[in-house]
């Protein structure tokens, strides 16, 4: 691949953030390289996340933005401990139902979204209240109580709740495979131009024969689902759920994915880099355990990792506006 | 003669109390470039929404090929083969040549859930259709749009209209936003379009620009056709003071004139 076409990738922004953050460890921090890309905190960090950040990356492309996520991830745990922990239905029914949830909280941001000129950062910032409204009223009355404890069944817990080695959740299989299926669906099928189109500018998407209104819908259902189901896998996981918690995950999933080269506005970014981005933030934030470096800067050096990939990934897409021109200029 | 390909007859559109045009009947014919002229305000914006099935007219009738016709939306108009490019071509700039070339009817393979992108072929056909346009620095499909000149990318937007089948070609003000070469390379193109036999509906405010292709100009001024003239029949002086709605415009020239003679050739200063 010659140099032009590298820097019109998406991904190769970050990329770069990501082996700037290891060299920055490894020289200043005195981190052992080896240990650290074996680390299981960042995996799982990183697993958990990019199952949010995938389908949040592709509404991001398409110029959307879903914030509610950061509700259903303790609504998809809620579900799951109420439905098969405290009225003791099979587990089949508590996922079910979980995901179920996923899907209609979708629906409505997605409606909403299509139906109206409102900014869908508003949207979704209000079904996220709403959502954390309903969980923990439904907890109170149905539960009396902010936790619930549930007890999955083997078979459960293999699938979604299992600590590989004894340190590596099972999650990160299902964030590998949804990592391949998305990159299907962005850049192998014809779905995915149109994604990019519906980013690029939606009314010529529209007039182009794009169905964006059912478009929009489907990607608000993808990703308040995957949100679910890592709330799922976190109560299977740890035999509880609580009300609280999956706030961090807005700014962490929002910020993978714009580490990753997606611009905020729409119609730019890729998978590999949304991938690369939830790694570089997940190693950001565990791989400070791994140095001699205070653990108190965690947050300061998450917040320079973001404004410097962020100048990166505007730069590249300069360059790739501007590639394949300048060596035309030559000839001229 | 043929029948025109698009005519408009006694056209009336209002929005609610506010009429925005009044009795307009135009034809286009094949192989024939139509301006649009007039102001800002003047209407042309609607007319334009109207051809292009954005709006519908209140009163009036639009015949395609004789054939009394209505678009009720702009896909119905595009699939009778009117195709409306915009100011900045309506592409999509940090997509791909090839990609944006064929948005929503992508080329795949495969079959059912499994298609893929062809995205070869999307890019050499994309390719070969600028050039054929005589847009011959465009010979990567891989590159963005956004990378594209200001011409180029109308040229872009006019071969992907010519390439899916359109027979009338609206163009919005297309060399607008663009400087003298570009805008030279604009024309050629919609020459080129022309000498397929395409209808054109070119509309502008820059009649250096309508000269230098109409066959038929058509001049709006508040609303209403205020001249329809052939090529030749109309000098540019005559145009633009049509345009400027009477002979203001050569009435001001003299008021300068006079101006800069009584004040040792010193143009007036800006009106604040």
């Amino acid at each position: 691949m010659n140099l032009s076409a590298l820097i019109r990738r998406p991904e190769t922004g970050s990329l770069i953030s990501l082996i700037a953050v290891i060299l920055f460890y490894v020289v200043f921090g005195g981190v052992d390289l080896v240990k650290l890309m074996g680390a299981a905190s960042w995996l799982n960090l990183a697993a958990n996340l990019g199952i949010v950040a995938l389908p949040l990356g592709l509404l991001m492309i398409a110029g959307e933005i879903d914030i509610s996520i950061g509700a259903m991830i303790p609504a998809g745990s809620m579900t799951v401990a109420i439905l098969s922990g405290h009225y003791g239905l099979p587990i089949e029914i508590g996922i079910l139902g979980a995901l179920a949830l996923g899907l209609c909280v979708g629906l409505v941001n997605g409606v909403i979204a299509t139906r109206t000129t409102v900014p869908t950062l508003i949207i979704t910032l209000g079904t996220l209240m709403a959502v954390q409204g309903i969980i923990l009223s439904s907890a109170m009355l149905l539960t009396g109580n902010a936790s619930v404890s549930i007890t999955p069944p083997d078979w459960a817990k293999t699938a979604l709740g299992l600590m590989i080695a004894g340190k590596y959740q099972v999650v990160i299989w299902w964030w590998l495979g949804l990592a391949a299926i998305f990159f299907w669906v962005l850049h192998v099928s014809p779905v995915g131009n149109w994604i990019y189109a519906m980013g690029g500018d939606q009314t010529s998407a529209r007039n182009a024969g794009i169905p964006t209104n059912r478009l929009k819908i489907a990607l608000f259902m993808l990703s308040s689902t995957a949100a679910a189901f890592v709330g799922i896998c976190g109560a299977i996981q740890f035999n509880s759920a609580q009300v609280s918690g999956g706030m961090g995950y807005i700014f962490n999933a929002v910020c993978s994915v714009v580490v990753g080269g997606v611009l905020l506005t729409g119609g730019f970014g890729s998978i590999p880099g949304i991938f690369l981005g939830t790694i570089t933030f997940a190693i950001v934030s565990q791989g400070i355990y791994f140095t001699q470096i205070d653990r108190n800067w965690a947050n300061l050096i998450i917040g320079i990792t973001l404004l410097l990939a962020v100048a990166m990934n505007e730069y590249f897409r300069k360059l790739a506006l501007s590639a394949g021109t300048r060596k035309k200029g030559g000839k001229a | 003669m043929t029948a025109p390909i698009l005519e408009l007859r006694g056209v009336n559109k209002s929005f609610g109390p506010i009429d925005v045009l009044f009795d307009i009947s135009l034809t286009v014919r094949a192989g024939e470039v139509l301006c649009l002229l007039g102001d800002n305000g003047a209407g042309k914006s609607t007319l334009i929404k109207i051809l292009s099935g954005v709006y519908q007219p209140t009163s009036g009738q639009i015949l395609m090929d004789g054939q009394p016709t209505s678009f009720p939306n702009p896909r119905a108009a595009s699939d009778k083969g009117i195709a409306t490019v915009h100011q900045f071509g309506g592409t999509f700039p940090l997509m791909s040549i090839g990609r944006s070339f064929f948005v929503g009817v992508e080329p795949a393979r495969g079959w059912g859930p499994f298609k893929r992108y062809d995205r070869k072929t999307a890019n050499a056909v994309a390719v070969k259709a600028v050039r054929d346009f005589g847009i011959t620095r465009i010979d990567d499909g891989d590159r963005l749009v956004g990378g594209l000149s200001g011409g180029e990318r109308q040229s872009l937007a006019i071969a992907r209209a010519v390439h899916f089948g359109a027979r009338v070609l609206i163009l919005d003000e297309p060399t607008a936003a663009l400087g003298v070469k570009q805008a030279t390379h604009v024309l050629r193109i919609v020459n080129e379009a022309k000498r397929r036999g395409l209808a054109v509906v070119f509309i502008t405010h820059q009649v250096m620009h309508a000269m230098a292709v109409g066959d038929h100009f058509a001049v709006l001024i508040r609303g209403a056709v205020a001249a329809d003239f052939k090529k030749g029949e109309k000098t540019r002086e005559e145009i633009t003071d049509l345009m400027a709605g009477g002979a203001s415009m050569s009435s001001l020239e003299a008021e300068i004139e006079g101006y800069m003679a009584s004040h040792g050739g010193h143009p007036p200063p800006p009106a604040h």
